[in-house]
């Protein structure tokens, strides 16, 4: 294999856990990852070539930023995603790798919710984490990345529900990205216990340019019995940062699972959803929506696999290519032998807005079982010269008929979106995405 | 306002390489009311698309002018801006904008930025037209054209013309597909629109819209050119005897373009 520029080594993982007063398993798994990333093959995310894409070499993994101590002193995108401080608020805000700022409700902690940084639930909640971390949903030893994830792990949050326990409020973590050296390995786990349910919203904001950045972003949803995750993300990464992002869940039975994604990265981004449905009557339904500008290449797998009878899984993705942006959907809806009663059903659409833009959907449906319902609907195009002509005959400026066009294309995910302020955020992102 | 005027000269319009107008001369004045009717494929659509500048249409003689100003040298909206409207024989359907928001940029077009005209204002300007035109107070909130039945997308277009107040308007095929009730309330639409400064080109095979609209100057289209103009007197006689005497007296055997 080729030689591959680490930018750690395993000492260097020593200092790290011990610097963060790790339990000894911890430090483990990151050896034993650290081992194997060196041998693991990269991920082949179908149709993008990545073997030449920077996800080893970065500033640091251990950089050490000043934390923000109020919501006052964060930068604006990420005071526009908070909102202004009150009390009944539940927010974690991470600079680079350092926890900044936790903002947990009473009420919430007299549940017995945990919601924590990872370095903490490491120290304070070890035990429960141990039983989650990279154990059951993904696992270090998939691929280079996945097992480098674990080695380098240095931010994210834990978020516990306990049985029973319904958050109205969402949760919301903010990761800020203001130090060019910083690499993001951020490491999201929400578990819900049985009859719980839980929003959580996440955001990746960039505030400086990097030459060179990669960010290696796990999530791991467990959902229990007949409970409800609403996981929504809105990323924003900048330009040069190499993305690679994993977010998986499993279900219980009766769990659902909602993704809202907004991925909206101006850098080379692989971003794998999955939802695996194990138990019976378990239910997904991935939403995303993307805008790709500048010469950025991204592959987007979405994946839903029913092995529980009774499964209900749908995807639906809107993507908008500008300049010479390039997107792969890939949408697979598996059903597993013996998961009679189920219903896979996804639909991709992109639209590319120049000549040197590039899109292409690939749905599959995979079905080994035959009393199932499945569908799929998938369309790439460019944008229509006459409903450009009907928009500025009008007296709408080509570019404002074109932003009306690309909102329109958008819309019918956006407006569908479970949470309101993954919505709103949205809005705003895809007007400055498609504005410059 | 002084009155416009909308002056096509010697036009030639291609399509694909192929001539489909031969050379039209056509002037029409803020007050007047104009029809052009003419066999089907003889170039009326041609002539509305070249003149609001649809990008497949292209000029290769002539002139048009909009109070002397150069309208083929204007951009599309450009042209809209100055004051000219097409109501399209087949208006485009745009997933995921609402007809409100569209009509409402088309609005704010034509005004400063900073100058937006004021949702309230808006809405209540656009509640009153969509009342005349008998229009369901939730098609503004559907997506613009978007599995609207034809005659909604008729009715649709000349929501937008009341809205937008042109200088000229050019109405192709607006009675089309419509009913006897809807062709009367769209009718009173083009009707509330009669002034000094508006002026409007009708593009039309039956006289029962002219019944509701009455012209001022009737033109027969044939082989990319008009063959013949004349008032409201030649509609009706065109209704009753078809085309057939017009051929016989310009000696014209096939009335399509060649
Ligand atoms: N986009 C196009 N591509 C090829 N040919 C075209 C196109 N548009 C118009 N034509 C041709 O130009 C000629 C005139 O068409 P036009 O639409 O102007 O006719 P019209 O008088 O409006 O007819 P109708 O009464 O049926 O609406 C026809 O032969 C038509 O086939
Ligand atoms: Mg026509």
């Amino acid at each position: 294999m080729t030689e591959t520029l680490w930018t750690v080594d395993e000492s260097g993982i020593r200092d790290f856990s011990a610097a963060n007063n790790e339990p000894e398993w911890l430090l483990n798994v990151r050896l034993d990852a650290f081992k194997k990333a060196e041998d693991l093959p990269l991920p082949k995310p179908d149709k993008t070539k990545i073997d030449k894409w920077n996800f080893t070499e970065f500033g640091t993994h251990a950089v050490k930023s000043a934390p923000f101590n109020s919501f006052a002193e964060l930068p604006e995108a990420a005071q526009a995603v908070v909102g202004p401080e009150n009390e009944t608020q539940n927010v974690y805000v991470q600079r680079n790798g350092v926890p900044s700022i936790l903002n947990i409700s009473n009420e919430l902690k007299e549940a017995g919710v945990i919601f924590t940084d990872f370095a903490t639930a490491a120290k304070e909640h070890s035990d429960l984490l141990q039983k989650y971390f990279m154990t059951q949903v993904v696992k270090a030893d998939e691929h280079k990345l996945t097992a480098l994830h674990a080695a380098l792990v240095n931010g994210g949050v834990f978020l516990y529900v306990p049985k029973n326990v319904e958050i109205k409020e969402p949760v919301q973590a903010v990761f800020i990205h203001d130090d060019q050296n910083a690499a993001i390995f951020n490491h999201v786990i929400v578990v819900t216990e049985a009859n719980s349910s839980v929003t959580y919203v996440e955001n990746y904001i960039s505030t400086v340019e990097t030459k060179q950045g990669v960010a290696n972003i796990v999530t791991e949803v467990i959902a229990g019995n007949n409970s409800q995750v609403s996981y929504g993300a809105v990323d924003t990464l900048t330009e040069n940062v190499t993305t690679y992002v994993n977010r998986r869940g499993v279900t219980a039975p009766n769990a659902r699972i909602e993704w809202s994604l907004g991925i909206m990265n101006d850098g080379n981004t692989i971003s794998e959803n999955v939802t695996n449905l194990i138990g019976d009557g378990s239910f997904a339904d991935t939403k995303m929506v993307v805008v790709g500008r500048g010469s950025q290449s991204m592959n987007f797998t979405t994946k839903v696999v029913h092995f529980g009878k009774h499964t209900e899984g749908y995807i639906l993705k809107h993507g908008v290519m500008k300049d010479a942006a390039k997107a792969i959907f890939n949408g697979i809806g598996k059903i597993e032998h013996g998961a009679t009663k189920s219903n896979a059903v996804q639909e991709s659409r992109i639209l590319m807005l120049s000549e040197k833009a590039r899109g292409d959907a690939n749905p599959i449906l995979l079905i080994d079982e035959d009393d199932v319902t499945a569908g799929h609907a998938a369309s790439v195009g460019r944008v229509d010269p006459l409903q450009l002509y009907y928009l500025m005959s009008r007296g709408i400026e080509k570019r404002e008929a074109e932003r009306l066009v690309i909102h329109g294309f958008l819309a019918p995910v956006v407006n569908k979106l479970p949470i309101e302020n993954v919505k709103k955020q949205l809005k705003g992102v895809i007007e400055r995405k498609v504005r410059q | 306002m002084p009155q416009s005027t909308l002056t096509v000269k010697d036009l030639h319009v291609s399509i694909d390489g192929k001539e489909i107008l031969k050379g039209v001369n056509l002037e029409i004045k803020g007050g007047e009311f104009h029809a052009i009717m003419g066999p089907n494929g003889t170039g009326k659509s041609t002539l509305s698309a070249a003149i609001m500048g649809h990008p497949k249409y292209e000029v290769t003689q002539g002139t048009i002018t909009l109070d002397g100003e150069d309208v083929l040298g204007m951009e599309v909206d450009e042209r809209a801006r100055a004051g000219l409207f097409l109501a399209m024989q087949y208006p485009s359907e745009i997933t995921g904008v609402t007809n409100a928001e569209f009509l409402r940029s088309a609005v704010n077009a034509r005004r400063e930025e900073g100058d937006e005209i004021s949702l309230m204002k808006f809405i209540r300007q656009m509640d009153g037209n969509m009342d005349l035109l008998e229009m369901d107070q939730d098609m503004s909130q559907r997506y613009l054209n978007e599995g609207f039945s034809g005659g909604e997308k008729k009715r649709n277009e000349i929501l937008q013309l009341m809205t937008i107040e042109p200088k000229i308007a050019i109405l192709d095929e607006i009675d089309s597909g419509l009913d006897i009730d809807a062709l009367k309330v769209v009718s009173k639409g083009i009707n509330k629109m009669r002034g000094e400064d508006f002026g409007c080109l009708m593009i039309t095979h039956y006289q029962r819209l002219l019944n509701y609209i009455t012209p001022d100057y009737v033109h027969v289209m044939m082989q990319g050119k008009i063959v013949k103009s004349g008032g409201a007197e030649l509609a009706e006689r065109l209704e009753a005897e078809g085309y057939d005497w017009i051929k016989q007296e310009l000696g014209i055997e096939d009335e399509t373009v060649q």
